[in-house]
């Protein structure tokens, strides 16, 4: 089962290096990771997907503590969230099927953001599970080029993650 | 307060405001500022030790045998890779260290400058935490910060890398009075709900087992895991780096468990069925193959680092917490009990298999290394106020099973690393912390020869330091596996040393070489006759195993319990 961690973090050089040499040395299969700032400067989020049936996530967890910069971590699989992940698809496209992927392309709600000669650019902002399916339904025209951002997740409701609660008081 | 001063007198004046009186160390460009400011600050005793790998291992040693963070000092480069194998020690058994390396200039960092290396992102795996300075206004703090993590929760090293050009600068200094650290809080008390779980199980078990391991060291706890043992009548075993926790003549003292553990401690954990870990961590070496280990037992795990906690074992009771803080809340509420049955049942297999764990002398000429711990423990006893530090191998495990172990932190070693060349420059260490008492460095003929130039170091310091040199010609635990999982194919082990009296007395050192059983007495009576440092070989049978055994990777329920004479 893959599970969704968010890690707060200080927001110092050498943070992510800590994070992915912790998970490399401890042998941790680690599915995705995504980083980026949070509402609070000198704090940063990481979105951490784990499978456990190969990673203990406890452990995942209790090591990530183990880092001095780390301030939260928090398993939000089993809490209502929102999770998203971005891709971009460069995709073979002559004119005689622009019409098809950009139909396919208009029920995901994808975006054409860039036209070529032969090929089109297409981004989709989508639940993993979404953005899975949409690459799928694509590959047949010819995948050129695929980059994805790996999954960032928000809890639903009043109840949150927010940084602030670690601002240095000092 | 508005006199200025260079970054290198602000990292002198913050290690004397963390109580620092001693630091190891050796001087080299990067670090050279710091050097020029040291002899400004008399307070701050600095020893030059031969080989930054030393400097560590001694100041492990001090933080050891007094229970204070040690530090040790090293330039760029070189200096701060030699390091590397200490620090990597001091992670592995939980010594809180501060280790202070000097960096290139901040202009120079990322262009493979002289000397440059990027001791941070080598030693990150290695650290509690580590740092790089560039700029003076962080000395200050930083090495408040790092004296804060070496010395709380799961003590453990800590790396503060500080570049020259913030050594020569020079500002107003402000000093912190407290850190801010958002992320590290670690855990004191037990959760109480677990806490009375835990007393519950005492109550109700009929076969408790207590497991004593570092932890009881770090916190001091020996007063309160006497008295839960004495209060229940629970028999305690302790881990190497448990050694010295829990009194070995006190009548619920067990020995050590696992890998060259006693039979009856390894048989007592596989029947148990209530294993009480107080402060060990599982190491393979205690458990064995884990699938099989105490597979009856009910587990409370006290350990201060949550991330222990169901790392290698299932746990069915966690408790995080200073170890002291949670005996006494268990004490607090714990009836008295006894388990006066299951411990005559553990003595009946410790008497069952005495004849074989236990030496005693054959009627041959041999020279057996047991004869040299038989009267090494004499005399420890005899003479009292010790540390012993043993480096790895044999004669580290001999001297864990044939010593009466009765204090705290009397026993040094490298347990979770396994660091050859550990014991001399740790004896240094020790020596400092505790000048008043005999310190002992015990080795092997390859582990000796690892750190052999710390010789120099312990006559230019007059460290008056008693060196006990187990020589059987071999690396003699990598040939005892050899010898039986490995088809005694001696690939690599036979060794040729030097001549080690002679080698001593070239540092100034008295030597005595030791050939039969029945000098052994006399030499160490020599040496505890004579003032400063002396070194003592004793040229043993070659071919002699350490019994009992688990071979690696085997169950804990699996021990060959050859006796130690096998060989005849």
């Amino acid at each position: 089962m893959k599970h969704t961690l968010v890690a707060l973090m200080e927001d110092h050089p050498g943070v992510l290096n800590r994070v992915s040499s912790l998970f490399r040395r401890r042998g941790f299969n680690i599915e995705s990771m995504s980083v980026g700032h949070t509402e609070t400067p000198g704090i940063s989020r990481m979105t951490i997907v784990v499978d456990s049936s190969d990673t203990s996530v406890e452990q995942v967890t209790k090591q990530l503590y183990r880092l001095i910069e780390v301030l939260k971590v928090s398993d939000v699989t089993a809490d209502p969230n929102v999770a998203r992940e971005l891709v971009m698809i460069k995709v073979h496209a002559p004119s005689s099927r622009r019409a098809e992927l950009s139909s396919l392309a208009d029920v995901f709600e994808a975006k054409i953001v860039d036209v070529a000669h032969d090929s089109l650019m297409l981004e989709l902002s989508a639940n993993p599970d979404k953005v899975e399916n949409f690459i799928e339904l694509v590959r047949p025209f010819g995948i050129r080029e695929m980059v994805r951002t790996g999954r960032v997740a928000m809890v639903r409701g009043s109840n949150s993650h927010a940084a602030e609660a670690y601002v240095k008081t000092a | 307060m508005s006199e200025t001063r260079s970054g290198a007198q602000i990292m002198c004046e913050a290690l004397i405001r963390e109580g620092v009186e001693v630091m190891f160390g050796y001087p080299g460009g990067a670090i050279m500022p710091f050097y020029h400011a040291l002899p400004e600050y008399p307070e701050l005793r600095h020893v030059l030790v031969r080989h930054e790998q030393a400097a560590g291992h001694a100041a492990e040693g001090y933080a050891r045998a007094s229970g204070k963070v040690g530090v040790c000092v090293a330039t760029s480069g070189p200096g701060a890779t030699n390091l590397v194998t200490a620090i990597a020690d001091a992670m592995m058994d939980s010594v809180p260290m501060v280790a202070i390396t000097g960096q290139v200039a901040a202009q120079f960092i990322g262009k493979d400058a002289f000397q440059e290396t990027d001791v941070t992102g080598i030693t990150q795996p290695i650290t509690k935490h580590n740092y790089l300075v560039t700029n003076i206004e962080d000395i200050a703090y930083v090495l408040k910060e790092a004296f804060h993590i070496a010395r709380t929760g799961r003590p453990g090293p800590v790396l503060v890398d500080i570049a020259k050009n913030a050594m020569v600068a020079r500002t107003t200094p402000r000093w912190p009075d407290k850190v801010n650290l958002a992320g590290y809080k670690p855990n004191y008390e037990g959760n109480r709900r677990q806490i009375r779980e835990a007393i519950r199980l005492i109550g109700e078990a009929k076969k408790p087992l207590i497991l004593a391991g570092r932890g009881i060291q770090l916190a001091g706890a020996f007063a309160e895991l006497r008295e839960l043992a004495e209060r229940t009548g629970i028999p305690v075993i302790t881990t190497l780096l448990g050694i010295g926790a829990f009194p070995e003549n006190h009548p619920l003292a067990l020995g050590m468990p696992g890998m060259h553990g006693w039979v009856h401690n390894n048989r007592a954990i596989q029947e148990c069925d209530l294993l009480l870990n107080l402060g060990s961590r599982f190491d393979d070496r205690v458990t064995g193959k884990t699938s099989t280990f105490a597979p009856h037992a009910k587990i409370v795990h006290v350990d201060i680092d949550p991330s222990e906690i169901g790392k290698n074992i299932r746990v069915d009771v966690p408790i995080v917490g200073d170890v002291q803080n949670v005996l006494r809340a268990i004490l607090e509420e714990l009836p008295a009990r006894d388990a006066a049955e299951w411990v005559r049942h553990i003595h009946a297999i410790r008497d069952q298999h005495l004849q074989r764990q236990q030496y005693t002398r054959p009627d041959t000429d041999m020279f057996m290394p047991h004869d040299v711990f038989a009267a090494f423990t004499r005399i420890l006893n005899e003479r009292g106020a010790y540390r012993v530090c043993t480096d790895v191998g044999q004669h580290q495990m001999w001297a864990a099973q044939l010593i009466d172990w009765l204090r705290p932190h009397t026993h040094i070693t490298s347990g979770g690393l396994g660091t050859m060349g550990f014991a001399l420059p740790a004896a240094m260490g020790a020596q400092i912390a505790q000048p008043n008492e005999t310190v002992w460095a015990v080795a092997g003929d390859g582990g000796i020869q690892m750190n052999i130039q710390e010789l120099a170091t312990i006559r230019q310091e007059g460290l008056p330091i008693k060196i006990a040199i187990i020589n059987n010609g071999y690396l003699g635990m990598v040939r005892q596996w050899q010898e039986l999982f490995h088809e005694r194919r001696y690939s690599a082990t036979p060794m040729w040393s030097p001549d080690f009296v002679k080698v001593a007395e070239a540092y100034g050192i008295p030597g005595i070489c030791v050939t039969h059983q029945s000098q052994v007495e006399d030499a160490f009576n020599t040496a505890y006759a004579t003032d400063g440092p002396v070194l003592l070989e004793f040229q043993v049978e070659r071919e002699v195993n350490v019994y009992p055994m688990v071979a690696p990777g085997a169950s804990i329920s699996e021990m060959i319990t050859e006796s130690p004479m096998a060989v005849v």
